[in-house]
C-alpha cells in the first residue's frame, strides 16, 4: 500500500479552519500533507492511492470520548479487537476507554495493558480512562501520576458517581495538576438507588422503582460549584436532564471551565419510547421525559453540550434477556451514532454540518487535549471520516461488535461513514 | 358485550386484558361458586410453583384451585429453589418445562420479569405478583367480591389507601377497575404515592376522610413494616393516624364495604373493629380467591386444549 492516499474531491469540514468547500486531501507518513482544491491535477504527484470522495463529506475523523471495551475481564461482551471494528464501521478514528473493566484501570500496570493490547488489537486509536479512586469504590484516590506516565488521557469513575464532594474536590485538582481530563458521572445514588427509569408516569405504571433528573443535575450543579471554586475543567459525562442543560448553560456563561457530553440515546429517543420491559431500553442515566429530550437537543445546537459520546456499554444476550429490572444498564452506540445525529440533528437542521464535526471530533479533542486531532490542519493525523450524507440504511445484525443490545434495530436512518482512515490507513470502507 | 372464548396462553396482568375479557373471567368464577365439588378440567396438567418471595396465601389458594381442577401440583420451598442460586428463571422455566410441566404460578421480587420470558416457553405462566407491577389474580378476586357485594363496578366510586408506590395489588385493581367504570382514588402519603400515577386514569389524595366520603369500597393495602426504617414513614403510629381504617372513620360511610389483600398489619392500616366489622368482606375475598384462579386454571386450559397442547 502507497505511503500516500489522495481523498479527491469531497467536501471537506473542517471547523478548525473555518473550512466548507470541496477540496482534494493528500497524506502523507500519516499526516495531513496538504489541503488544496485541484491536488490530484498535479502531475508530479505519482505513486499515490487515490480515494474518491465526491458527493462525500471529508471530516476530520470522529472521536468518541466515552466507550466501554470491557477488556479485561468481560471479553464474552466485548474486546478491544471488536469493540474498535465496531468504532471503525461507525466512522470514528479515536475512542476513550472506560476504566470501568475487571480489574478497572486503577493501577499503571491495567493501564499499559490496556494500551498494549490497543496497539496490537485495535483498528482505531484507543485512549485510556484512568480510575480516579482505587476500585472505583470512592474512596481513595489512584495514582493518577503514575497512570499519567503510562498514558492515560483521562480520569474518571464512570458508571459510579462521586459521592465524596472532597474527594471530587481533589480529583479536579489532580487532574488539572497532571493535565488529564476529569469526567464525573453525575448521579446522586441516594435519589436513584433501586431505578432501572426515569421517575414519571411510565415507571409509576410499570411498577419501577423511578430515578428524577434532580438525581443528576443536583450532581451537575457540585461539579459546578467545584469546578469554580478551584478554577479546575471538569467533563459531565451522559447529560440527560433538562435541569443539567440549564445549569451547564448558566455555568459557562459565567466563565466556569466546565464541558458536557450527551448520548445519541438522550437526543434520539425519551421514555415514551421504551416499550414494555425491553431492557435494551435501560441505560443509566434513564431515557427521560420528552421535555428532557428537548433540552438535550437545543443544548447541542446551542453548544451548551460540547460533545455526542455514546457511553456504548456492551452487554452480552443473556444479561438483557431478563428484562428491565433486573438487566445490566447499558446500550451499544458505536455503529449507529453518526447515523442518528445525521438523522436526528443534521437533517431537521438542529445542528449545522460544522457543528456536526464540531461535536464529534473537535470538541471531544479540545476537552481531552489531543494534539493534531480533530483537525484537517496541515500536519496533523491523517485521522480521516468520509460521510456519505445521503446513504439510507436500516440498522440490523450483525453488528462488528460482540453484543447486540440496542435499541435501535429496525430504525432507518439518512447517512453513515462510508469510510474510516487512522493514521493514513483505511479501516473501514463501504 | 362478553368475550367468546379466551384467547391467551398466559395471564401477565390486568393491564392487557379488555374489559370484556376480565367479566369473562369473573362470570367462569361464579360458575364454580355454585358447588364445592371437584372436576377433571386440568387432570393429567401439572402445575408448578416458582415463588422467590415467601406467600401462604396466595400459593394456598392456588394450589387448593389447581387440585380441585384435578392438575398434579409441583410445589417448591423457597429456600431450594434454584431462583435463588443464581440459575436464571428462563432456565428453571426450561428444565421444568421439559419434565412436563404445564402451568407455572410465578411470584418473583422484580417488577415485569414473566413479560419477556412468556415467549420463549410453550408453558402457561399464570403471574402470581411481580415486584410492584401486578398481581392479577388478586384484583380478579377484589373485582369478584365487589361485583358479588355491589351488583356491578360501573359507577363505583373505590379508594386505594396505603403504600401505592410499592403495591403490585393497587396496579392491577387500578387497571381492572378502570376498564370496569369505576371511578378510582388511591390515598396515601406523598411518599408513598409515585409521581405521575395520575396518568393511569385516577385521582390522588392525601386525605383519608376525604377520599372515604361516598366512596363504595376501600380497598386497604398492607404497610410493609421496613417502610419506616426506609424513612417513607415518619412512624407507624403516625401512619395509622393519618391512614389507618378506624371504625370512626368509617361510620361516616356506612355503605363502604372493606377489602384488604392480606395479610393485615392490625393497629397499622386498619383496626381490628374493622377488619372483624360488619363492612369488612376480607374472608369473602379468600374464599372467591379460589374461584376466580380456579376461572383462570379452567380459561387457558381451554386454550391449550384448542391448541393441542
Amino acid at each position: 500500500m502507497a505511503d500516500r492516499l489522495l481523498i479527491k474531491g469531497g467536501l471537506v469540514i473542517d471547523p478548525s479552519q473555518k473550512l466548507e468547500a470541496v477540496r482534494d486531501v493528500l497524506l502523507e507518513g500519516g499526516k495531513v500533507k496538504d489541503v488544496a482544491a485541484g491536488l490530484s491535477k498535479k502531475p508530479a504527484l505519482k505513486d499515490v492511492e487515490i480515494l474518491d470522495a465526491s458527493r462525500q463529506w471529508v471530516v476530520p475523523g470522529l472521536i468518541d470520548m466515552h466507550v466501554h471495551l470491557r477488556e479485561p475481564g468481560r471479553e464474552l461482551d466485548e474486546t478491544i479487537a471488536t469493540g474498535t471494528r465496531a468504532a471503525a464501521r461507525g466512522g470514528f478514528t479515536t475512542v476513550l476507554a472506560m476504566p470501568n473493566t475487571e480489574p478497572p484501570v486503577d493501577n499503571p500496570s491495567v493501564a499499559r495493558f490496556v494500551k498494549a493490547k490497543a496497539l496490537s488489537d485495535g483498528a482505531v486509536n484507543v485512549l485510556v480512562a484512568g480510575a480516579v479512586t482505587i476500585g472505583q469504590k470512592g474512596e481513595r484516590l489512584t495514582e493518577i501520576g503514575q497512570m499519567a506516565e503510562a498514558g492515560i488521557s483521562a480520569i474518571s469513575d464512570d458508571g459510579r458517581p462521586l459521592m465524596n464532594s472532597e474527594l471530587m474536590r481533589r480529583a479536579l485538582e489532580y487532574g488539572r495538576d497532571f493535565g488529564l481530563a476529569v469526567i464525573d458521572h453525575c448521579e446522586d445514588e441516594n435519589l436513584s438507588a433501586g431505578a432501572p427509569v426515569h421517575e414519571g408516569a411510565r415507571a409509576a405504571a410499570k411498577g419501577l422503582r423511578g430515578a428524577p433528573g434532580a438525581a443528576e443535575s443536583i450532581m451537575v450543579l457540585r461539579d459546578i460549584a467545584l469546578s469554580k471554586l478551584t478554577g479546575a475543567p471538569v467533563h459531565i459525562a451522559h447529560v440527560s436532564s433538562a435541569a443539567s442543560v440549564e445549569a451547564l448553560r448558566a455555568a459557562k456563561k459565567r466563565g466556569v471551565p466546565v464541558s458536557a457530553e450527551a448520548t445519541p440515546h438522550h437526543f434520539a429517543l425519551c421514555e415514551d419510547d421504551a416499550p414494555g420491559y425491553d431492557a435494551n431500553f435501560k441505560m443509566n442515566p434513564p431515557l427521560r421525559s420528552r421535555d428532557d429530550r428537548q433540552a438535550i437537543i437545543e443544548g447541542l445546537s446551542d453548544g451548551t453540550l460540547d460533545a455526542i459520546a455514546t457511553d456504548h456499554a456492551p452487554h452480552g444476550p443473556g444479561k438483557k434477556a431478563l428484562g428491565m429490572a433486573l438487566a445490566p444498564f447499558g446500550v451499544i452506540g458505536l455503529e449507529t451514532s453518526l447515523g442518528l445525529a445525521l438523522t436526528r440533528l443534521v437533517g431537521p437542521r438542529k445542528l449545522s454540518r460544522r457543528g456536526l464535526v464540531e461535536r464529534m471530533s473537535r470538541a471531544p479533542a479540545r476537552i481531552l487535549g489531543l494534539k493534531g486531532k480533530g483537525s484537517l490542519a496541515k500536519g496533523c493525523d491523517a485521522d480521516i471520516t468520509l460521510i456519505d450524507p445521503e446513504a439510507s440504511w436500516t440498522v440490523e445484525l450483525p453488528f462488528a461488535s460482540k453484543s447486540r443490545n440496542s435499541p435501535f434495530i429496525g430504525l432507518r436512518l439518512k447517512g453513515r461513514a462510508r469510510a474510516t482512515i487512522v493514521g493514513g490507513r483505511l479501516v473501514h470502507a463501504l | 358485550m362478553a368475550a367468546k372464548h379466551w384467547d391467551r396462553k398466559d395471564l401477565l396482568g390486568l393491564e392487557s386484558l379488555s374489559a370484556s375479557e376480565i367479566e369473562f373471567i369473573l362470570d367462569a368464577a361464579k360458575s364454580f361458586s355454585k358447588s364445592s365439588k371437584t372436576f377433571d378440567t386440568l387432570k393429567g396438567s401439572t402445575v408448578a410453583f416458582l415463588f422467590s418471595e415467601p406467600s401462604t396465601r396466595t400459593r394456598s389458594s392456588f394450589e387448593v384451585a389447581a387440585r380441585r381442577l384435578g392438575a398434579d401440583v409441583l410445589g417448591f420451598s423457597v429456600a431450594a429453589s434454584s431462583l435463588l442460586k443464581g440459575e436464571s428463571l428462563l432456565d428453571t422455566i426450561k428444565n421444568l418445562e421439559a419434565m412436563g410441566v404445564d402451568y407455572f404460578i410465578l411470584r418473583h421480587e422484580q417488577s415485569g420479569v414473566l413479560e419477556p420470558l412468556a415467549p420463549l416457553t410453550r408453558a402457561s405462566l399464570v403471574n402470581a405478583g411481580d415486584g410492584a407491577h401486578e398481581h392479577p389474580t388478586q384484583a380478579l378476586l377484589d373485582l369478584y367480591t365487589l361485583r358479588e357485594k355491589k351488583g356491578r363496578i360501573k359507577g363505583l366510586r373505590v379508594v386505594i389507601v396505603g403504600d401505592i408506590l410499592h403495591s403490585r395489588v393497587a396496579r392491577s385493581n387500578i387497571h381492572g377497575l378502570r376498564k370496569l367504570g369505576a371511578k378510582v382514588t388511591v390515598c396515601g402519603p406523598s411518599a408513598l404515592i409515585p409521581a405521575g400515577i395520575e396518568a393511569m386514569g385516577v385521582s390522588v389524595s392525601h386525605d383519608l376522610d376525604e377520599s372515604l366520603r361516598g366512596a363504595d369500597a376501600v380497598n386497604v393495602l398492607r404497610l410493609q413494616l421496613e417502610r419506616q426504617n426506609q424513612n417513607l414513614v415518619t412512624s407507624l403510629s403516625d401512619y395509622f393516624g393519618g391512614f389507618g381504617l378506624t371504625a370512626e372513620r368509617l361510620s361516616r360511610s356506612p355503605g363502604c364495604l372493606v377489602l384488604h389483600p392480606g395479610p393485615m398489619n392490625r393497629g397499622v392500616e386498619i383496626s381490628s373493629e374493622v377488619a372483624d366489622g360488619p363492612q369488612s368482606a376480607i374472608l369473602e375475598q379468600v374464599s372467591n380467591g379460589v374461584l376466580v384462579r380456579m376461572a383462570v386454571l379452567s380459561l387457558i386450559q381451554g386454550w391449550r386444549t384448542r391448541r393441542g397442547r
